[in-house]
This record gives structure tokens, C-alpha cells and sequence, in this order.
């Protein structure tokens, strides 16, 4: 697990050794081990390298012995193992014991069609000297990130985009459609990203650059049966016994590595899962970590410490007091790279700082099951306003809104009427594809109530949620409601926020590696078949996944309900030290410097939250949103390189 | 009467859930819901501000949407809530 860089191209040959170190150097945290590049007349990569695999022989880039084909990557191929093996009995000869190896020998035997055959989490560039081209790929689900944008004519690319700004010439501006995107569906819909003119190659796409240009195409797609197909009954004893097996082969290859791999422990369900199954797995007990917050409403030690006594793991956790968010939220976005609507990113970050002071590389995390096995909130609740739809006037019907969040006193105290209101009932299409995510699209967009007058004029014809329907393939129209859902989930939300600005760049600020078993897409295949009653049955998410597991966990963490994690929001920046730079990063003269948000309704909605008067989703989200959208401009916006500074 | 009570509201909807901005435009019949201007803290907020503001005790069931989610719908309710109360005082202060 790494970072790299690199770019195709015309670069001076002069300055190409010394861009391509500043541009490594940039993303140092991703790799702190080692450092490496490699330059040729027309192309070059670098190489910020986390030693995990091969620790003694699997430096980068990597040439292959015939000196063709050179590589960067960063992630793993979990498979590696297996696959080496194969290639070692058709007469392929290895000088190193990684899996970056594994890559070269793969596509030079099958050229782009090799990440057919890998299972892992990568990204990757392959510099194919006799086709004069490079070859670029990223995993099915989006763990590990993948940014290229062109400049003079010439292709860059690299695992975040702030090593762009090493490059002569570059200027980083913020994306005006993306902020639109993530005021309303919280994250850009890739390939567009915050930054305008710099792009991501989609999860599970390949990649190919030559002097002709570039052409991207999927490789893997995730699919859904057809409603009626997905209806069909099915042995649930046996679907659990394949899914246990799955799940217990998907960690397992996942604490493959010549380092110790320890293990997140949220208190929740799918992470408790992942580390009891990895327990047994680690040779001198499996090391195990935690936030803990002093607020109450967030706070689910109690659960994290049942769990690791039960495991028997050696257990460390990290704790979020008051003004905690706030002195740390510009690194937060500064790894980010994107404006974000809520603060959660911000208690990983810190979590992964515990995990590199106690001297671990590699943590496996629960993170996808939600996603794979229908465990969010936002499954039952489509559920629901669809039960509702069929009898609009029903005066009872409504109350199960209630039962869906006992965490949000505001809506413990509504009517029913008022409750069938907020969440839309009767108002949206059954035949919608977006049914599922109006209401949220809806209390997210209201934030942009913020916006200036020239974002929103220059917005005005703009539909965040019309271009996302507008990308759905053509078969989404034929599944079941739920896997809709899912899919739009695991589709965007999943790469777009979780995966990245909650998962990699959080984790690998500190350089520590997140490994995810319910993301292996065997499991994710194996799931999208299971009939939707399995997954969601009536209102008891991940249903199956409890039967598949239900020996492995304490009963009080086996039947919890899922707790969404979330962190303090506004509140986390105001009272008694409130730091220096929210006042300078919201003051009227940087609002209005940025020109993205109203000065005016700006200084109202910080003026309200400092009399701890935000209690909504949307003002939060709005705040939250704002902030980091005006933290964003001062990491980024304008930057340019300095081509004096040391390599 | 009305649009004296519609006033104060609007003045009390902008100020405190659009956050001043008068661009907006407020239609008298628009829903404050599906118009993204209140969220479900938003109407605990109007409750407390129309109890406040206008000595009004509100049932649980008079916090509905065909009471509250409107400028027209919200000024005919408090209209109708103090002519209610009205009477009673009245023949309280006679006694």
C-alpha cells in the first residue's frame, strides 16, 4: 500500500528525475518507507512506497526482466499468493516475493484482461515500453484512489491530486458542478472530482494512454438479478454456511503480510465480525482499535471493550473530547481534497494516528457491509415510505419512521402526518429510479440555500440528481427496489465519501493500509444474488450476515441494531476555544473572496452556531459543508508550483 | 389581522430559517417542507416561536402540516387558535 505519480508525455529530461521526486514527495505520507522513480524519453512514475509485501525486495517501480514493462502500484492483490503459483507452473520465473511482481508477469501474459484474475485492492501503472503506452487500472469497488489531469499537453496522474501541484503550470480551481454534486449527493460523480480539469478513473475500470489519446473502459460492473429472478426462494441455512465460508476466505487472505495486521473495532456489527474471524488468524493475538467520544449520543465504548474482552484482543482506543474536530478538520480536508458535508472523517484521522503510533501498518475494518448486505438506515426508510405510498391517508403507517431513527430526538416528537411529510410519502414516483435517495438528496440540497448569487445563477440549469440518473445502466430499471438502493449506494456513495474521504485518505494520511473482507467481490457478487428478504427481512438489516455469524458474537452485539457512526457536527467548532482559523476561514472578507457562499446567510448561520442554536441536518450539513469548502479553497485554490523547492 | 400575523411569521421564517436571505422567494402558499426551508427540528423551532409569539398553547395535534406547513395555512391557524381563545377570556375577565 502506497502512493505513486507519474505522467506521459514531453517533460524536459532535465527536470523530469527532480518533478517526478517532488511530486512523490508530496504524497510522502501514503509511503514513508521508500522512494523510487523511474524515468524514460517519453514517460515516468515515482514511488512513495509502505512496505507491507516483500518488505526486502519489492522496491518501486518495478521493471520486468525483460526491461519492458515497468510499474507502479499501490494496494495489494490479495490473491497473489495463488496466482504466483499458477504463473511459477507454467515456467514464469519470480526475483521477488511481492505482488507487484505478480502484476508485470500477469500483463505480460494477458495485457489489460490480467485484472480479470486479481482480487484485491490496487491501482496501478504500467509503463509498456514496446506499445509505447501506459496501461492504468483500479479495483472493482474503489478502495484505492487513482487522479490524472492533462497539462500542456502532457498526461499526469497520481494517487492525490496534491501532487499536481508540483507540477509547472498546474492551478488547482474548485469544480463548481462537483460542490453542486456534493451539496446534493455528497460526493462528485466520477470521473469529476473537486478539482476542475482533474479526473478519477472509475472503480473497476482499466485505462489505456498512448499518443492516441486516452480510452477508458469497465471491467467489472456490479449487477443485480431482475426482480422476478431475485425473488426466487432460496435454502437460507445453505446461503449462510456459503456465506460464512466466503467471509472467512475473504479475511483470511486479508491478513496476508510480512507486517502485523490489527483490526478496527467500531462496536458495531460488521467490524466485530471481521475481528473475531481474524483473531484466530493472528499469530500473538490480533491487536484491536477504537474512538470513543465523550458525547453520550456517539459514544459506543461500552460495546468495543464487550467485544475485544470476548475476542481476547490487545485493545487501544483513541478518544474525541470537545474542540478535538476542530483543531485537527484543516488536516482533515487537506487529505480529503474535497469539501465534505459532515465532520466524521475527522475521528479516523485520528484513529489512524493511534494505529501508526502503536507501530502498526495494516488494519483490516467492517467497512462495506452496510453497502453489501442492506444495513443503513436509508434501506428501511425506502421500505417504509414505499408501505406508506400504498395507503396515503394511513394515520398509523407513518409512525414507523419513528422506529427507523431513535437517535434523532427531533423526529421522536413529530405527528404522523408531519412524519409522512418529511420523508416525502406519496410525493416521489414508485418509478423513480432515484425513489430511494430523494429525501436525502432533498434535506442535502437545501443547504445550497448558501450558495452566492453567481454560483446559483451560474447553477441554475444544473441537476446534480438528473445527471445521476442519466448514468444509471439500462438493466437498473428491471431490479428489485432494494438493489436499486444498494446499488446507488455502492455505486457512488461507497467510492465517492466512504471509501475515500472516510476510508484512504483518512487512513493513509498516516500511512495505514484499510483492508476490507465484506468488499471482496466474491462476497459482493455472492450478495447481490441473495434474494432481497435475506438482507433486509421486514425491518432487520443484514439479516443473513447475523445468521451466518451468529457464533462468533456476543448476543448483545449480534442483535444490536446498526448505529450509524457519526461524530459531533457544528458543535464541534464553537464555545469557549474556538479556533483562530474558523474565524479567519469563515470571517465575511474570505466568504467573499472565495465567492462561492452568500456573505450575508453565512454569517448568520456561524452566528447561530455559536449560540449552539443548530440542531438540524441541514444547517449542519450546511456548515460543515461550507467550512471545509472554504478550507478547500485555502489548501488548494491558485496553487502553482514551486520549482525551487528541495526534491 | 391576517396578513399582519402572515408578516410577523414570514419575518420570523426568514430571518431565522433563511438565515436573512430575502431572495428568496416566499410564497404565501408554499410548502415549507418540500421547499427545503424547515427540516423536522425547523417545525419544532415554528412551535415554540408561535407559542412564544403569539400566547398560544399548541396540542399535539394541532402540529400538523395542514396547520403549520404553509404562510397562509400558519396565519389562518393562529387567527382561528386566538378567536377560539378569545371567547374564554372574555368571559373570564366578566366574572
Amino acid at each position: 500500500m502506497c502512493g505513486f505519480v507519474g505522467y506521459l508525455g514531453n517533460v524536459e529530461p532535465a527536470t523530469a528525475d527532480g518533478l517526478l521526486r517532488r511530486m512523490t514527495g508530496s504524497i510522502a505520507h501514503r509511503g514513508p518507507d521508500e522512494q523510487g522513480v523511474f524515468v524514460c524519453p517519453s514517460a515516468g512514475l515515482g514511488h512513495a512506497r509502505l512496505s507491507v509485501v516483500g518488505l526486502g525486495d519489492g522496491q518501486q517501480p518495478m521493471a520486468s526482466a525483460s526491461g519492458d514493462l515497468h510499474i507502479a502500484f499501490n494496494g495489494e492483490i490479495f490473491n497473489y499468493v495463488e496466482l504466483r503459483d499458477e504463473l511459477k507452473a507454467r515456467g514464469r520465473r519470480f526475483r521477488t516475493g511481492s505482488d507487484t511482481e505478480v502484476i508485470l508477469h500477469l500483463y505480460e501474459e494477458m495485457g489489460p484482461d490480467c485484472v480479470d484474475l486479481m482480487n484485491g485492492d490496487f491501482a496501478f501503472a504500467v509503463w509498456d515500453a514496446p506499445r509505447q503506452r501506459m496501461f492504468f487500472a483500479r479495483d472493482r469497488m474503489g478502495v484505492r484512489p487513482l487522479f490524472y489531469t492533462e497539462v500542456g499537453g502532457t498526461l499526469y496522474f497520481a494517487s492525490e491530486v496534491k501532487a499536481f501541484a508540483r507540477v509547472p503550470d498546474f492551478t488547482a480551481e474548485l469544480d463548481e458542478i462537483a460542490l453542486d454534486q456534493i451539496f446534493t449527493l455528497w460526493a462528485p460523480i466520477a470521473p469529476r472530482t473537486a478539482f476542475k480539469n482533474v479526473y478519477e478513473l472509475e472503480p473497476g475500470h482499466i485505462m489505456i494512454a498512448d499518443k492516441g489519446g486516452l480510452v477508458t473502459r469497465p471491467y467489472w460492473q456490479l449487477d443485480f438479478p431482475d426482480a422476478e429472478a431475485s425473488r426466487a426462494p432460496r435454502d437460507e441455512r445453505q446461503a449462510a454456511e456459503e456465506l460464512r465460508e466466503l467471509l472467512t476466505d475473504a479475511t483470511r487472505i486479508r491478513m496476508r503480510a510480512d507486517v502485523t495486521v490489527g483490526s478496527y473495532l467500531s462496536g458495531g456489527l460488521d467490524s466485530s465480525i471481521v475481528s473475531a474471524l481474524a483473531a484466530p488468524m493472528a499469530t500473538g493475538g490480533l491487536r484491536t482499535f477504537s474512538v470513543t467520544f465523550d458525547s453520550a449520543e456517539h459514544d459506543e465504548s461500552e460495546f468495543q471493550e464487550e467485544m475485544a474482552l470476548a475476542i481476547g484482543s490487545h485493545h487501544s482506543a483513541v478518544n474525541v473530547g470537545p474542540g478535538d474536530i476542530a483543531s485537527i478538520f484543516p488536516e482533515v480536508i487537506n487529505a480529503t481534497e474535497r469539501p465534505v458535508i459532515r465532520t466524521a472523517p475527522a475521528p479516523l484521522y485520528q484513529l489512524s494516528g493511534l494505529v501508526r503510533a502503536k507501530g502498526i501498518k495494516v488494519v483490516l475494518t467492517g467497512e462495506g457491509a452496510d453497502e453489501v448486505f442492506a444495513g443503513y438506515d436509508i434501506f428501511k426508510e425506502t421500505l417504509v415510505r414505499r408501505f406508506c405510498d400504498r395507503q396515503p391517508g394511513s394515520a398509523s403507517r407513518p409512525h414507523l419512521f419513528r422506529k427507523l431513527y431513535p437517535y434523532l430526538p427531533g423526529l421522536q416528537k413529530q405527528s404522523a402526518s408531519y412524519l409522512a411529510a418529511f420523508f416525502g410519502a406519496g410525493k416521489d414516483s414508485l418509478d423513480d429510479p432515484l425513489y430511494s435517495h430523494r429525501p436525502r438528496m432533498r434535506n442535502t440540497a437545501a443547504a445550497k440555500l448558501f450558495f452566492s448569487g453567481d454560483l446559483r445563477a451560474k447553477l441554475a440549469s444544473y441537476d446534480a440528481a438528473a445527471e445521476l440518473a442519466s448514468q444509471l445502466p439500462e438493466r437498473f430499471a428491471r431490479w428489485h427496489p432494494l438493489h436499486q438502493a444498494q446499488y446507488l449506494e455502492s455505486r457512488y456513495l461507497l467510492p465517492g465519501y466512504i471509501l475515500s474521504s472516510q476510508g484512504d485518505r483518512m487512513s493513509m494520511a498516516h500511512g495505514i493500509e484499510g483492508r476490507f473482507p465484506f468488499l471482496d467481490h466474491r462476497l459482493v457478487e455472492f450478495a447481490s444474488w441473495l434474494p432481497p428478504g435475506m438482507k433486509l427481512k421486514g425491518l432487520v438489516e443484514k439479516h443473513i450476515l447475523r445468521e451466518a455469524t451468529k457464533d462468533l458474537l456476543p448476543p448483545s452485539i449480534g442483535q444490536r441494531t446498526k448505529q450509524p457512526y457519526r461524530a459531533p457536527d457544528s458543535q464541534s467548532f464553537v464555545g469557549a476555544g474556538e479556533q483562530p482559523w474558523l474565524r479567519d476561514a469563515m470571517s465575511s472578507e474570505a466568504i467573499a473572496d472565495s465567492g462561492f457562499f452568500d456573505v450575508s446567510t453565512v454569517r448568520k448561520l456561524t452566528e447561530k452556531c455559536r449560540q449552539q442554536a443548530v440542531t438540524g441536518f441541514r444547517d449542519n450539513a450546511a456548515f460543515v459543508g461550507i467550512l471545509s469548502t472554504q478550507l478547500w479553497h485555502r489548501s488548494f485554490a491558485g496553487s502553482r508550483s514551486d520549482v525551487t523547492e528541495a526534491a | 389581522m391576517t396578513q399582519q400575523i402572515k408578516d410577523t411569521v414570514k419575518a420570523f421564517i426568514i430571518d431565522n430559517f433563511l438565515f436573512g436571505d430575502t431572495s428568496y422567494a416566499l410564497a404565501d402558499d408554499v410548502s415549507l417542507i418540500e421547499s427545503g426551508v424547515i427540516d423536522s427540528t425547523g417545525v419544532l423551532e415554528l412551535v415554540t416561536y408561535i407559542e412564544d409569539q403569539f400566547g398560544l398553547e399548541m396540542a399535539d395535534s394541532d402540529i400538523v402540516p395542514a396547520n403549520l406547513d404553509s404562510l397562509v395555512r400558519i396565519a389562518a391557524f393562529i387567527e382561528a387558535k386566538q378567536a377560539a381563545a378569545q371567547p374564554v377570556k372574555q368571559a373570564a375577565g366578566a366574572a
